[in-house]
Formats: C-alpha cells, sequence, structure tokens
C-alpha cells in the first residue's frame, strides 16, 4: 500500500510539474516571433546565422518552423504562425489576393540548378534548360522530384508544364520521394538519377560532401530559374491573434540594410548562397 | 557505412562536450514524456481496471475498441491534435500549438489505449479465487481496487514500460504539433528526422543512440522496481 501511496504523490507531482510547464510555455509568448519558412533557409543554416542579429537589434526572440512552402503558407492561412519567409511568388500573389497575407516584400534570391551524376548518362551537361528537359524525357533518364507541394517543386512542375506541356507525374523515370531538398538530393544520388534544386541547399550539400559531391551541376543559368525569396506578414483582419507588430518588425528589419547586408556575407565554402535584392 | 562508426564517437562527443542543441532536445524529451506518461497512467491505470475487473454490456466492444487504438499511428494523432489546437481549431484560444504540452496532449492520446489495454489484460489474468477471497474476508471496494492492483503490479509494470518506450519513440506527433523549433520543442526524434533530411547521417545515429542510452536508463530504473515488488 505504502508504494501506492508514493505513486500517488509523484503523480501529483509530475501533474503540478506539467501544468507549471504549460503556464510557462504560454506566457513566455510576448516577444517571440513565430516565422514558417521553406526548408532551404533553415538547411543552409542562414536562420541560425541570422536570428540572433534579429534578436540583439529588436529583443524579439525568433522561432521558426522549417517546412515545404506549400505548408509553411497553410500554417499561415490556418493562422498558426506570424510571418512567413517562402519562395513561390505565384503562389505568394494568389495568396495575398486571397487575403491570407499581406505586405509582401522581396528580399533575396538565388537560382534552381539542375544537377545529376557527373557521369551524366543522358548528356545534358550545358545544354538550354527546355533542351535538357526534353532530352531527360527522351532518353528516360531517371528524374528525382520533391513532389511535396513546396516552392522548388512546384517550380520544378511548372518547367516540366512550360517545356513538355504535361507534367510527366506517371512516367516509369519520374520518382517522387515527398521529402525535403537534402534527402532528395541524397535520393537523387543513390539512384544515379537528376533533380533540381536551390543554389543554396546545393552549395550546403557540396559542404557536407567536403567539395566532391556525387552529383554535380549540370543546367544554369536560364531565366525562368530565378529563385526569388520574400516575406510576407500573416493578414491580422483574419487572424486577430497573429503578432502582426514583431512581423512587421521582422518584415523591416530582413530588408533593412544590416539584414541584407548579412545575407550578401553569408557563405560556405567561400561561395554566396542568397543574393539580398530587398526594394530593388 | 562508415557513418554509423562516426555516429558512436560523435554521440559519445556530444555528450562529453555538453553540446546545447543536444541537451536542449535531451530536455525538451525528458520533460514532454514525462509529462505524458503521468497523465496516461494517471487515466489508464483506473480505466484499465474498470475495464479488466467489471463485466458489463458492450465490454466486448469496447476491449475491441481499445486494441484497436493501440495502431493509432502518431502522424494521424499528430494530424488530429494539429487540428484541435490550431488557432482555427476548436481549443485555439489556448495557444497550445507549437508547446510541449500540446505534444504532451498528442502523446497521451498515443499512450492511454497501451495503459488501458495492458492494465486490463493484467488485471483480467488475476486469479479469479483472489476477488472471492478479499470479498468473503468483509473488504471494501477501495480495498478490493488497491489490493488487485498490487497483486496486477508486474502487468502494470509492463504497461507503463511498453508505453514509455512508444512515448519516447514517437516521431509524427512531436513533429507535427510541436514544428520542430530549435530550443523549444526540438525532441531528440525530431533532431534525427531534420539530421536525415539535411543529409547528416553520423548527427542522426548519434543522436539515436543517445535515446537507446535513455530508454535503456529508464528500463534500468524501473527494473529495480520490479526486483523490490
Amino acid at each position: 500500500m505504502k508504494t501506492k501511496v508514493r505513486k500517488q504523490l509523484s503523480n501529483l507531482v509530475a501533474i503540478l510539474m506539467c501544468s507549471l510547464l504549460f503556464v510557462i510555455s504560454s506566457y513566455a509568448g510576448d516577444r517571440q516571433l513565430l516565422l514558417a519558412t521553406t526548408t532551404s533557409t533553415d538547411n543552409t543554416g542562414l536562420l541560425d546565422y541570422l536570428a540572433p542579429m534579429f534578436t540583439k537589434a529588436t529583443g524579439i526572440e525568433l522561432k521558426w518552423v522549417a517546412t515545404g512552402t506549400g505548408k509553411a503558407l497553410k500554417l499561415g492561412e490556418n493562422c498558426d504562425a506570424d510571418v512567413l519567409l517562402v519562395h513561390a511568388p505565384t503562389a505568394e500573389e494568389k495568396y495575398v489576393e486571397q487575403g491570407f497575407g499581406i505586405n509582401r516584400r522581396e528580399l533575396m534570391y538565388n537560382d534552381f540548378v539542375i544537377i545529376g551524376p557527373a557521369a551524366d548518362p543522358a548528356a545534358i551537361n550545358k545544354k538550354e534548360l527546355q533542351l535538357a528537359l526534353e532530352t531527360i524525357r527522351d532518353k528516360e533518364a531517371l528524374f528525382i522530384s520533391r513532389g511535396d507541394n513546396s516552392g522548388t517543386n512546384k517550380k520544378e512542375i511548372a518547367l516540366w508544364e512550360e517545356s513538355l506541356s504535361t507534367i510527366p507525374e506517371k512516367e516509369s523515370w519520374y520518382l517522387q520521394t515527398g521529402q525535403g531538398m537534402l534527402a532528395t538530393i541524397n535520393v537523387a544520388a543513390e539512384r544515379n538519377g537528376y533533380t533540381m534544386t536551390d543554389r543554396g541547399t546545393y552549395i550546403k550539400y557540396e559542404a557536407n560532401h567536403k567539395g566532391s559531391p556525387p552529383l554535380v551541376i549540370l543546367v544554369a543559368g536560364d531565366k525562368s530559374l530565378f529563385n526569388q525569396y520574400s516575406v510576407l506578414e500573416v493578414n491580422p483582419e483574419r487572424c486577430p491573434k497573429v503578432k502582426n507588430d514583431l512581423a512587421k518588425q521582422f518584415s523591416d528589419w530582413m530588408a533593412g540594410a544590416e539584414a541584407q547586408k548579412a545575407i550578401d556575407d553569408f557563405r560556405l565554402m567561400e561561395k554566396q548562397l542568397f543574393t539580398p535584392n530587398a526594394g530593388r | 557505412m562508415d557513418f554509423i562508426l562516426q555516429g558512436i564517437l560523435q554521440a559519445l562527443e556530444l555528450l562529453v562536450r555538453g553540446d546545447r542543441e543536444t541537451y536542449s532536445a535531451i530536455v525538451t524529451t525528458v520533460k514532454v514524456s514525462s509529462c505524458s506518461m503521468a497523465a496516461s497512467l494517471l487515466l489508464g491505470l483506473p480505466l484499465g481496471y474498470l475495464l479488466g475487473y467489471f463485466t458489463f454490456p458492450g465490454k466486448n466492444g469496447l476491449r475491441l475498441t481499445v486494441d484497436t487504438l493501440l495502431a493509432l499511428p502518431t502522424v494521424f494523432i499528430g494530424l488530429v491534435v494539429y487540428a484541435f489546437l490550431s488557432n482555427q481549431g476548436p481549443l485555439g484560444n489556448f495557444g497550445m500549438l507549437f508547446t510541449i504540452t500540446g505534444i504532451a496532449i498528442g502523446q497521451t492520446i498515443l499512450a492511454l489505449p497501451i495503459v488501458i489495454a495492458l492494465t486490463a489484460t493484467a488485471v483480467e489474468s488475476l486469479d479469479h479465487s483472489l476477488r472471492l477471497t478479499l470479498i468473503s474476508l468483509g473488504a471494501s471496494q477501495k480495498q478490493i481496487f488497491l489490493t488487485s492492483l498490487w497483486e496486477a503490479r508486474l502487468g502494470l509494470l509492463v504497461a507503463a514500460i511498453a508505453a514509455t518506450g512508444r512515448v519516447l519513440t514517437e516521431v509524427g506527433i512531436s513533429m507535427m504539433v510541436g514544428g520542430n523549433i530549435k530550443w523549444h520543442t526540438r525532441t531528440i526524434t525530431t533532431a534525427i528526422a531534420l539530421e536525415t533530411n539535411k543529409g547528416q547521417f553520423a548527427t542522426g545515429i548519434a543522436l539515436g543512440l543517445i535515446l537507446l542510452a535513455m530508454a535503456f536508463s529508464v528500463n534500468l530504473s524501473l527494473s529495480f522496481l520490479r526486483r523490490k515488488a
């Protein structure tokens, strides 16, 4: 019986601790800003690099959830994030039109690249983008897609549509991983296939392999491979609980001189990952 | 393959060096799982007892339901809890999304069927004459309840161990409801998922080994309990 009493007592203590935890976690949130963002800003380490500067400048603690752009937009639509940092301009403009987000502001860019095995079995190296995609289709070379409705995935689908006027979704040479960018690159490397990635994540991948990765950049430089990142505030009229004042401060700070310079200086293996272009 | 070996070395390094990110994930994991375990034991033990001890119409159906809930996928629980805790959801006002409390709620839903089902089984398998003896000795309902629980203690311990294992290792709920926010809701399992996603396999293995070590120490302390019993 004695152990039973002790157990009840320890349960009681546990409950008290849990409720305390709950109180703390619900009151600590005044100066905390929740950002929903794409995997590339997190995987490359950019946010780890910027967050302390932001906190120092504004006193706001930045918390972020890194998912694909599709889910990040959905989190904003559900009023579960205060501010968004995403990269799917067409979807973003529609999002603002629908009243989910406000004050879309362009911050920085890099570009998308098509990468593949160094041996390049379909011989697409340095081809024009359209020709490269057609060659992949004609030779039925394995292509690995994110398939997760992320910014990169939306872009890739748009490119297939433009060049082939269909999406090769059901083709046997077209695989969808449903995972993040680096995970997808790893699948492509294991399967000896091609994939499309943003340059920032590719440089991170290069750095992971100490500069000699199995997959290399084969196609780049086309105008339509431009990759714009923007910040959007979640509409406070739809979501009265979001911290719009903090979101505004984040947006202003990111577009301001300090952060733009920091983004410009951010390097991995001496390569620049993002080019700032706020207000340009 | 060599990342497995690297992982083992890195696990030791992370622990010895006192890596802040790793310790933050460990602390979060401990906080979340102790909350959810406390809640699920507190609710599950009496419910499981009732289910195992009494016969009532619909008992078999209820038993079947609880057993089915053992197969609840964690991502599904995560999704449902997210829907409830989202600011657009019915419990949105409490602001529990992306908090430790939110994850603990999800994990309680995960652990509860395990505790209930295993407790019920333990109580059911008690010697039937125990109850008759207790009644004939003039024991009160409360005394019967406590004595039965006491006699079933090894079964209850198994229930607790099984539930702890499930709670400690789940990733779907923590990811969906917690959001894997660094310094806040990043648990060891979501950290493993993230490192794997980033292609840092060695770090993932290291964190996995740390989680295993934690599970080992939990079971070690429980095995002392068992020996005492």
